[in-house]
């Protein structure tokens, strides 16, 4: 039969029509929220998904995943006197591993000996030529600088991000990235604790 | 990884006599053809020993050793390993090569790539105009000597970086207007643009007189590069007589940024997430590709798990690539959004898996020299698992009881012919287009490359090679890909993910390689060569779209513009990698 083929397809569409009205329905008759409730962008983004699949942003927002990525950040400790420490000790690592150049860091000398300090004098990041690549937080040795996870970041300026601007302390880290925090804090944690334990043995 | 040698044993050295010698360059293989007799080489290479497959043309800049050199990979349309024979000129203008246009039709836009990129005339070649440079164009960018308005250093990182790396923004070093350089005696005012002459020149030879003596108009549309259809900014430029399409030169570079020469300032790891950039739906494919290319070189295996993580990044990703193609493909013909909406919800569901694990949805940047950047965070492979094994094969059999058998559909694609199988090897043309004309080539089965000999699938085939079979073997392959997938799902073991010790600059030793994968879109390569520095000597990409426009000519002449849309919609072009 002529046009048995389109209303095959029709009944797919017709089915989908359907879907969104009967997954209202069945919430409804649980007494859930579907819509601006994290549930229903949750079951909407998951493999059961079916009918309406739009998440209506930005008065709802997909779960961001840990891993995800945008803008990287330096990470600083906050000791008891709350003075930032920061973590970035200007080894250059980020600056030449980044693929389009856009770290630029003034490494601290002190003034007495004119030797390099451990410390960033400047750090700038021009976040309009960041690509996002995550290679800077990848190579760290010291777990200074993270990518972070806020990308609602327009603006009409250029963004040339300071160290005022880049600073944020590993509390927010540990927030955005839990796993990852746990993990890189308990792998400095033994480290410093073979380290100490190698200098005990020295002495 | 599969350590196939790259030149089998093909004695060209005996068949041409002095006029052939081997490459022996430490790392280099393949054999050096003398310029006089390239055309009869390649003659004999396609005719007696069998390599039909021309699958890249580049230029190499030996600027130091003062030669320019053209390389080609020739390949089996059987399987097997490939061919490589190289021709090497003196490096002073004109470097001049015969042109292989007469054996192998797919060197056509390749050579005008390497005209315009490295200023290497081909003689012989019937149309040699710049391609992806404007005709304005002062230079030849992939020259060694050539160097951009931005220009720094030859290398990355630059020294101004660290440690005194105050901020200088590049375009108060270097402002507006003043970036550019010309051509002497060139007048961007005045500029009449006789690159568009020449183009419409070429055209001209379709000019024909009726049969009863009647002059009719031929009428020359400019399709692109802003139009829905051309899926980015491409632009044919096609005569029309009546409806039917009598010629055509498609006119691309307006998304090109030199992705070679920003690889070659690169160091081997900067160009991964430069790679994410070429086939945007495709990061993992392009990643895929270009660690086969450098781990060939650094001659390194991959880590276990890892390469089954590749393989299962890879599959979906070519899921969702054919999915959107589909959808895609009837926004073409007018069947507008509602199968690209179905398409697209598999791929978010697709890109959120990418997102968890590599922190991107479409810049993926996951694969590492060795292995990949992280394992697969918690509860990504349940989610694969779900997806794999429930979601994608209901929902690729609800894609084909919506589309398949829909009369409509059927009646713009049936029995409108692509190209057939001899024209599509004649032409260089590879991936999905070239299996739905009736050949059987599949990297992923013809040379093997990461785990892939290790499953078991069948190479989709469709045998008309009609417009039909192009939408047709895209849902086979869908239905392929998860046959690979629910494997890899099973037999993935647990493991380290890199095999080696995370570097930010790795050691590659003095040589070449030529890595290839089979991407959604077709033969992805990238061509490397290594002087044993921290930065690539040559970086190149043989991108599958680029090379399969160059058929379009061919596959357009005859038909009704309306048919141009579905055909172009088949080759599943990308911008962001034709152009580069």
């Amino acid at each position: 039969m002529y046009g048995k083929g389109i209303l095959k397809g029709l009944s797919v569409t017709w089915g989908r029509f359907w879907a969104t009205y009967t997954e209202d329905l069945a919430w409804l008759v649980r007494g859930k929220k579907r819509y601006f409730n994290q549930d229903g962008v949750k079951a909407r983004a998951g493999k059961d998904t079916r009918g309406i699949f739009t998440v209506q942003y930005p008065e709802e927002h997909l779960t961001i995943p840990e891993e995800f990525r945008y803008i990287p950040f330096l990470v600083y400790d906050e000791t008891a006197e709350e003075k930032k420490e920061v973590r970035c000790t200007s080894c250059g690592i980020c600056a030449k591993v980044c693929p389009p150049q856009c770290i630029w860091i003034v490494r601290t000398n002190d003034p007495v000996t004119g030797r390099p300090v451990p410390v960033p004098a400047e750090f700038y990041i021009d976040a309009d030529i960041c690509m996002n690549c995550g290679l800077c937080a990848e190579y760290c040795p010291f777990d200074a600088i993270k990518m972070d996870h806020d990308f609602a970041i327009a603006s009409y300026e250029r963004n040339v991000y300071n160290m005022e601007k880049l600073l944020k302390p590993a509390s927010y880290y540990a927030n955005i990235r839990p796993l990852n925090a746990t993990r890189e804090d308990e792998a400095r944690k033994a480290k410093e604790a073979a380290k100490a334990a190698k200098a005990e043995a020295a002495s | 990884m599969t350590t196939t040698p790259l030149t089998s044993t093909v004695d060209l050295v005996a068949r041409f006599p002095g006029f052939v010698t081997a490459d022996t360059r430490p790392g280099f293989t393949g054999f050096i053809v003398d310029k006089n007799k390239l055309v009869e080489a390649a003659t004999a290479i396609r005719d007696e020993f069998g390599y039909d497959l021309l699958t890249a043309v580049t230029g190499v800049d030996y600027f130091p050793e003062n030669k320019m050199e053209v390389v080609y990979h020739a390949y089996k349309i059987t399987g097997g390993p490939g061919l490589v024979f190289k021709v090497q000129v003196p490096r002073t203008d004109p470097v001049e090569v015969p042109s292989l246009i007469q054996v192998y039709a797919g060197a056509d836009l390749q050579e005008r790539e390497a005209w315009d990129l490295l200023g290497i005339k081909f003689t012989g070649h019937p149309d040699l105009r710049r391609i992806l440079m404007w005709e304005g164009f002062e230079g030849h960018p992939l020259r060694k000597d050539w160097q951009e308005p931005f220009y720094e250093e030859d290398f990355k990182p630059f020294k101004s970086r660290w440690p005194d790396g105050k901020i200088e923004m590049a375009e108060d070093k270097n402002p507006y207007k003043d970036n550019l350089k010309f051509p002497q005696n060139f007048d961007p005012e005045k500029w009449i643009p006789e690159g568009d002459a020449l183009l419409y020149g070429s055209l001209a030879k379709y000019t024909i007189t009726d049969e009863h003596g009647l002059k009719s108009d031929r009428i020359v549309v400019n399709m692109g590069p802003q139009h829905p259809s051309t899926h980015g900014v491409f632009r044919a430029a096609i005569v029309l007589e009546g409806e039917t399409v009598l010629g055509l030169k498609p006119v691309v570079g307006y998304l090109h940024r030199n992705h070679d020469k920003i690889g070659e300032r690169n160091t081997y790891l900067q160009n991964m997430p430069y790679t994410d950039r070429l086939d945007y739906f495709n990061s993992m494919s392009n990643n895929f590709g270009y660690a086969v290319a450098v781990e060939k070189l650094m001659n390194i295996k991959v880590a276990e798990r890892a390469e089954y993580i590749r393989v299962i990044m890879a599959e979906l990703s070519r899921i969702q690539n054919h999915l959107v193609f589909v959808g895609m493909l009837l926004n073409d013909l007018g069947a507008m959004y509602t199968p690209a909406l179905y398409a697209f919800e598999e791929r978010e569901l697709i890109l959120d898996i990418f997102e968890a694990a590599a922190g991107s949805r479409m810049m993926c940047n996951y694969f590492r020299f060795g292995g990949v950047v992280r394992d697969l965070p918690e509860g990504v492979l349940q989610k694969i698992k779900d997806l794999v094994l429930e979601r994608l094969p209901a929902k690729t059999d609800e894609m084909e009881r919506f589309l398949s058998e829909n009369e409509v559909l059927v009646s713009r694609l049936q029995g409108i012919k692509v190209i057939n199988a001899e024209d599509a090897i004649k032409f260089s043309m590879t991936g999905p287009v070239l299996r739905a004309a009736g050949v059987p080539y599949d990297i992923r089965r013809a040379d093997p490359y990461g785990i892939y000999d290790r499953f078991d699938f069948d190479v989709a085939v469709r045998q008309h090679g009609d417009l039909m079979d192009n939408y047709l073997i895209r849902i086979d392959e869908i239905r392929q890909s998860l046959r690979i997938l629910e494997q890899a799902i099973k037999q993935i073991p647990e493991g380290p993910i890199n095999s080696q010790k995370p570097q930010y600059q790795v050691r590659v030793p003095a040589g070449e390689a030529y890595g290839r994968i089979e991407s959604p879109k077709g033969e992805l390569a990238y061509y490397l060569i290594s002087n044993g520095k921290p930065n690539p000597w040559r970086y190149h990409v043989r991108p599958a779209s680029f090379v399969n426009i160059t058929a379009l000519e061919k596959i357009s002449l005859g038909t009704k513009i309306a048919d141009f849309v579905a055909l172009l919609g088949v080759l599943d072009i990308v911008m962001g990698e034709l152009d580069r």
